[in-house]
């Protein structure tokens, strides 16, 4: 009864929270409603007994959203990230689309024959979960590494404001005439130029 | 609490993501609506986990989704400062050189 409740709680709160970064009219604002959604959905995954999963979720998505927040007042100025606003197109045309992405989950998830539950949860799950990563679902983490990995460089790369095509022009091997590397860069420096 | 009903909940948050992704100007506001939709997936994850085989292979797809999205948000972050740097603006109407 009372995981019920929590649970219809929680629910609302996710879906209210999702629907109100969309509606609220600045957008600090709505990184704050995005974050309460977050958390619900954070503790939904804890009542689904999953509490590691559901811990980092909660975790990683307040983290996120203060780096939203950081880049939000970067590219928009403090005003404009904290006065109403409205930017927006297609409203008319998302929000068809979005119901009817609804109503065709919403079908499927009620006429669809859902099978019985096979196996049993083990004694403790964020044990079982360690174990799994460490054991028969290394790979999984092997995989995702150098996922993260090279999202790292590409970040970066796309980041970088000035990359070695800025510095070097076409040929990356220009030298000056005493055979040093010779970037075009507006501030000289470093050694040998 | 049932599987239906939390399904239900996630498909809500999926079909909210997928208005904000397609409506908003803001490329902040349009990862909102991505992660949005990732939680959903998160969810419906987990509740497909619990309610239909609780074993460890469940688990360890729901922290794929969650370094997927990891992965959204530093690339989004870094197209977005790509676009500012050279658009001088982070709305995604200025970014539209790949439309049909």
């Amino acid at each position: 009864m009372i995981v019920a409740l929590m649970f219809w709680a929680f629910a609302a709160l996710a879906v209210a929270g999702g629907i109100a970064v969309f509606v609220v009219n600045s957008m600090a604002r709505a990184t704050y409603a995005l974050a309460v959604s977050f958390v619900a959905v954070g503790a939904m995954i804890v009542l689904l007994h999953l509490d590691y999963i559901g811990v980092i979720t909660i975790l990683m998505m307040l983290m996120e959203m203060a780096i939203m927040a950081v880049f939000m007042v970067m590219f928009m100025g403090m005003n404009p990230a904290l006065m109403p606003m409205d930017m927006t197109h297609h409203k008319r045309r998302s929000a068809i689309l979005a119901a009817v992405v609804f109503a065709l989950l919403a079908g499927a998830i009620f006429l669809i024959p859902w099978p019985a539950r096979i196996g049993s949860p083990a004694a403790d799950l964020t044990r079982s979960l360690g174990d799994a990563i460490m054991g028969s679902k290394m790979l999984v983490m092997l995989t995702i590494s150098p996922v993260l990995f090279a999202t790292i460089v590409a970040a970066l790369v796309l980041a970088n404001p000035r990359g070695r095509y800025d510095r070097y022009g076409d040929r990356l091997d220009r030298r000056t005439a005493d055979g040093y590397p010779d970037p075009d860069d507006p501030i000289r420096g470093g050694i040998g130029r | 609490m049932t599987l239906q009903l939390v399904l239900l909940v996630s498909a809500a948050l999926f079909a909210i993501g997928l208005y904000g992704a397609l409506s908003q100007q803001v490329v902040v506001m349009v990862m909102m609506g991505i992660e949005l939709m990732i939680n959903g997936v998160l969810l419906a994850g987990g509740a497909l986990w619990w309610f239909l085989a609780p074993t460890p292979d469940g688990q360890t797809l729901l922290l794929v989704v969650l370094a997927a999205m990891t992965v959204e948000m530093a690339m989004g972050f870094a197209v977005a400062t790509v676009v500012h740097r050279s658009r001088n603006s982070d709305m995604t109407d200025s970014a539209t050189d790949l439309a049909g």
